[in-house]
């Protein structure tokens, strides 16, 4: 029976792809994009969370912890990770929900049967499913099979993807993908390998393999401050686009809303200091594009 | 259908003046009315019968009220004598002086009073209408169970204090004038079996009367002819003079004849609709049902002329718009008052559905009516769309786009199910496909069924006491049935069946008295007016309160299924599936009002399958529920001859009744709000709203005659094309699974929490409440609370 390790399963999705969709979030990503909105979809491991708003300090997560991974300190929940093997006895125990086990390892049958329940959504919308994450694709057994079996359904299916895998992923998932989300955050080497520790050309490579595959593919760009939203990199990415003859872009302004997530991750939220984009820059960005002939969407 | 759908943008300097001085007025008594049924009534009680007594009475007033004609209005006519001044129904409910002083001074919905009204009140009105308003008459009439039950807030009584209306016009008016419908009824009355037919007297009477209130209608509309030509002899104004003179056309020609200008169509709408609220207080005052169907033909065929301009169209109806939110619901007291605690009145436009012959029904007006909702951002009139897979994309769009603005304006129908609903009923395919709903989401065969709301009925409150034993802990009363210690119960199934007694016991009382009360407005409140424009009361010779319309139907309204959903899932798997607490314990907790017992409390809030998260965990039980009050009502017959049937819908009962019980098993403390219509609990839905929307369609909602589902979504979910067709989507999903209805609030809470902290700044917002909207600043607390908890569906 294959598994993944799924973070969520998001209902009424209406920005991954076309119409009313549900999206099944992968956990474990091989990038570590520092604006990353989902950074609990980064690890490959489950991860816990001690959320302390909602914590009553019952205490019924320490009592009933068979590793003796939790401590009720004066701060608050106190957790080993070492001698935790997120078995979850901590969250089914605590009435508030205050300990959360990031990651639920699920066999395909079981995401198919949570998926098929708007199934009616995805008829009526002419929408379907998502695969996304972290990275879907580094999940290949179950992402082929899960999306295999989407299509026997008859359900329109999406991927959103870094691009960061090996080709022969692509070539095992392709018959079974109505359209790749593909995320570029930038096409110059260095930039990439300082902010993203990864060479942007494999993803250049997949991108190109994929089109001329006959994939359908909309580019997706996380739009970043200083980081990449500068006029030349839009200007050479619709080159690129037109080059590929891709029509779709997406910008993705950069928000601030997941700083809190990194905090309870206990994981350091190093850009903190930058901006989000103002309206009026995103439509500047967006007119260089549109004016190369490209359908440019702010906003997922 | 022609091409032109160009909107026209904002009301003109005309409409803003009418409509900032409609929203500027506070409401206010008159005594007018009152004075004028007390005369009637000491002229000729005694010496005719009672429907010609009432049919007098009507023509007393519409030949003595005063006339009112506001300066630019192009409709004309008003219930009191001046705009947001109500008048009262002694013959319904004689208010004390106490109950005046408090409509004065209480802080929401209330009406001014002077002295010199309180003085009438007590010197002449009180003297004659004490001991025998339908109120006093209705109270002394019921049993002790009956009055036990209704002072415990297991159910409310609608009739004691506003009268049977709950209809809806359809479109006979536009066809015929009061001339018309009189030669109908001297029809009747010349063929009348004298020898072989024993009730031969009382149709005679009942024809009389209506014919009577033919006249007293024509007589209104013909005062209000004179003043428009007294008025137009001394403006200065040349275009205001013209526009006076068309008034007086208008109202010498309509209500006697059928419309022939869509002017003159709407005039005529407004003069039956003044009639009906005249006569008497009726619930859900009035409505024109598919007011776009109605006039769409007059639309076409001046437009085609060149008589009307889509402008001008816009014009007449927003006039006629101001004319709705001129009349506040009249003033409520007591218990009636917490049940709909509102200045609306309830009337809801119909746009779009299907025709009698079941093609598309939307029509060049029906973007109309979007646009001046759009436009008028008022109270009232309601409105709705009457959704059919009939209809294109494009108008089920346009509503979105104006459901988007956030008024919760227009709520949205699913009119294919509406027919089914109404067929499975008995109705007539056609009579089905011109039916629509009203009131909240109450559906009717329009111009052809009186379906009477009886009263709610509070089934988390039968729950508390099947829980004690048949004993009330608020108060300590024995008033429900013993149906054994819940400590012995061994299973859900012991649980759901003492559950069930408890509740067939208190659905007799209530039914036991709600068949009184139907005989006693058959018998002393006589609606000849209303009865005219119902069909076949005319060809029945019979009241239309007293069995007289070709179908009647008698409601329960039941409140608080996701509540008590959540209460029976929660005692399911911690009592009897998990076993980790018994039942001793848990009443223990309950009735501390989780006092000390947070950790419990938390478990029920968060450790529970909860109605509204598509889990059939819990969606079993509320199908169990509906089962049980389904088969302990519907089809249950009523002494005029009408049927009981089921509805799902609170207006502002979920917040009254939440009032009288104490802690429940969901985890939900002493006298807070319960859920609304068939929503889910405030905040119990977490898998957003497609979840929402496949719990609420297990419900067999084709069965009852309406259930109310509200959704708050934030602004950013329904942004630009997308949102939209995700929205509409959405809509059509539920549809296809024959949901019955849906209504949208688009706020975001902490606007909402800034509006309660400071009201100034919000003196425009309109907010979705339950089956109506409402100004925010208008709602009581406890409402506003309870609608800043519900769960909002965020952008993902």
């Amino acid at each position: 029976m294959t598994t993944a390790l799924v973070s969520n399963i998001q209902k009424y999705s209406i920005h991954d792809g076309p119409g009313i969709r549900s999206t099944v979030f992968l956990k474990g990503c091989p990038l570590h994009c520092p604006w990353c909105h989902n950074p609990e979809t980064q690890a490959f491991q489950p991860e816990i969370v001690w959320h302390h708003e909602k914590c009553l300090g019952c205490k019924s997560c320490v009592e009933v912890c068979p590793h003796k991974a939790l401590e009720a300190a004066e701060q608050g929940i106190v957790i080993n990770t070492k001698h935790c093997n997120y078995c979850n006895q901590c969250a089914i125990a605590c009435p508030t929900l205050a300990l959360e086990i990031l990651g639920k390892e699920m066999t395909v049958e079981q995401v198919l049967t949570e998926v098929d329940k708007d199934a009616v959504f995805y008829e009526q919308s002419r929408g379907g499913v998502t695969l996304s994450g972290g990275e879907p694709l580094s999940h290949k057994g179950f992402a082929v099979e899960f999306l295999k079996r989407c299509k026997e359904q008859g359900y329109h299916t999406t991927i959103d993807t870094s691009g960061f895998v090996s080709k022969s992923v692509f070539d095992a998932v392709l018959p079974y993908v109505d359209l790749f989300l593909y995320d570029i955050k930038h096409l110059e080497d260095d930039v990439h390998q300082t902010y993203i520790k990864a060479p942007i050309e494999p993803i250049l490579l997949n991108l190109r393999h994929i089109v001329e595959k006959g994939a359908q593919v909309w580019i997706r760009v996380p739009l970043v401050p200083t980081v990449n939203d500068s006029p030349e990199f839009i200007q050479s990415l619709s080159v690129l686009m037109r080059d590929l003859g891709l029509k779709e872009i997406y910008l993705l302004p950069y928000h601030k809303m997941a700083e809190a997530k990194y905090h309870r991750l206990h994981l350091p939220y190093i850009i903190s200091h930058i901006n989000e984009p103002t309206a009026e820059h995103m439509q500047e960005l967006a007119a260089i594009l549109s004016q190369q002939g490209l359908n440019v969407h702010i906003g997922g | 259908m022609t091409t032109e759908n160009m909107k026209v943008l904002g009301m003109n300097k005309r409409i803003q003046k009418l409509r900032q001085e409609s929203v500027s007025t506070v409401p206010s008594i008159s005594i007018e009315r009152a004075v004028l049924m007390t005369e009637a009534y000491q002229n000729y009680q005694g010496k005719v019968s009672i429907p010609v007594l009432r049919a007098l009475s009507f023509k007393h007033l519409c030949e003595n009220k005063t006339v009112v004609i506001l300066d630019g209005e192009l409709i004309v006519g008003e219930r009191g004598p001046k705009p947001q001044s109500s008048p009262t129904y002694p013959e319904l409910c004689c208010h004390s002086v106490e109950d005046l002083e408090i409509m004065d001074q209480r802080e929401k919905i209330f009406f001014k009073v002077s002295d010199e009204i309180k003085k009438i009140q007590e010197e002449t009105i009180i003297p004659f209408w004490k001991g025998k308003a339908i109120r006093d008459l209705i109270m002394d009439q019921m049993t002790q169970e009956w009055h036990d039950c209704y002072e415990a807030g297991i159910f409310t009584e609608f009739m004691e204090q506003r009268s049977p209306g709950h209809t809806v016009c359809d479109d006979k008016i536009y066809h015929k004038g009061m001339l018309d419908f009189k030669a109908e009824i001297k029809e009747q009355l010349d063929q009348l079996d004298f020898v072989n037919d024993f009730e031969a007297y009382d149709k005679q009477e009942e024809l009389k009367a209506m014919d009577i209130a033919c006249d007293a209608l024509m007589i209104f509309a013909e005062r209000y002819a004179k003043r428009a030509r007294e008025i137009a002899a001394e403006c200065q104004d040349e275009k205001r003079k013209a526009e006076l003179i068309r008034i007086a056309e208008n109202c010498e020609w309509v209500p006697a004849h059928a419309p022939r200008t869509f002017h003159e169509a709407l005039q005529m709408y407004w003069f039956v609709h003044l009639g009906v609220i005249t006569e008497l207080n009726t619930w859900d005052s009035f409505s024109p049902g598919h007011l776009d169907q109605h006039l769409n033909p007059f639309y076409q065929k001046e437009m085609a002329a060149g008589t009307l301009s889509r402008e001008s169209a816009l014009e007449l109806l927003e006039s006629f718009w101001v004319k709705f939110n001129n009349q506040p619901a009249p003033p409520k007291v007591g218990i009636t008052l917490k049940e709909s605690a509102t200045y609306t009145d309830f009337c809801n436009i119909n746009i779009g559905g299907m025709k009698a012959d079941g093609t598309d029904g939307v029509s060049d007006v029906s973007y109309l009516l979007l646009d001046v909702i759009e436009d008028m951002r008022i109270l009232q009139p309601s409105t709705n769309v009457q959704i059919s897979k009939r209809n294109p994309d494009k108008f089920v769009l346009e509503a979105c786009r104006v459901i988007r603005e956030g008024m919760g304006f227009p709520s949205v129908f699913n009119h294919d199910a509406v027919v089914k609903e109404l067929l499975r009923q008995g109705k007539s395919l056609e009579d089905a496909r011109k039916g629509g709903t009203s009131g909240c989401v109450e559906v009717g065969a329009f111009g052809k069924e009186a379906y009477i709301l009886t009263g709610y009925f509070n089934m988390v409150k039968v729950l508390e006491i099947t829980l004690h034993n048949g004993l009330d802990p608020r108060t300590g009363k024995k008033i429900g049935l013993e149906t054994g210690d819940p400590r012995n119960f061994q299973s859900i199934d012991d649980l759901m069946e003492a559950f069930r007694k408890q509740t067939a016991y208190f659905i007799e009382v209530d039914i036991r008295g709600n068949n009184v009360i139907e005989k006693l407005y058959a018998e002393y409140m006589p609606s000849p007016f209303m009865s005219v424009i119902t069909e076949d009361c005319i060809t029945k010779g019979k009241d239309y309160n007293a069995g007289g319309a070709r179908y009647n139907s008698r409601y329960i309204q039941f409140v608080g299924l996701g509540s008590i959903t959540d209460c029976l899932s929660s005692i399911k798997k911690h009592i009897f599936d998990d076993r980790t607490l018994n039942m001793d314990k848990l009443l223990d907790v309950l009735d501390s009002d989780f006092e000390g017992f947070e950790k419990e409390r938390q478990i029920f809030l968060n450790k529970t399958p909860k109605y509204g998260n598509d889990d059939d965990q819990a969606d079993s039980i509320i199908m169990d529920v509906f089962e049980i009050i389904y088969s302990l009502v519907n089809g249950r017959p009523t002494p005029i001859g009408g049927q009981y049937r089921v509805e799902m819908l609170p207006t502002t009962c979920h917040v009254y009744f939440g009032s009288v019980i104490g802690a429940t098993p969901d985890g939900r403390k002493a006298g807070v709000a319960l859920s609304e219509g068939i929503s889910p609990v405030q905040g119990a839905d977490k898998c957003g709203p497609t979840a929402v929307i496949k719990s609420a369609a297990k419900l067999d909602q084709l069965r009852t005659g309406g259930a109310l589902l509200n959704q708050k979504f934030t602004p950013a979910v329904l942004e630009g094309e997308r949102g939209l067709e995700c929205l509409k989507d959405l809509i059509r999903a539920y549809f296809r699974m024959d949901g019955h209805h849906i209504q949208f609030n688009v706020v975001d809470s902490n606007m909402l929490r800034d509006a309660q902290h400071h009201p100034e700044n919000y003196n425009d917002l309109i907010i979705r409440v339950a089956g109506y909207s409402d100004y925010f600043n208008n709602l009581t607390e406890e409402l506003q609370n309870e609608i800043i908890l519900r769960t909002e569906q965020q952008e993902f």
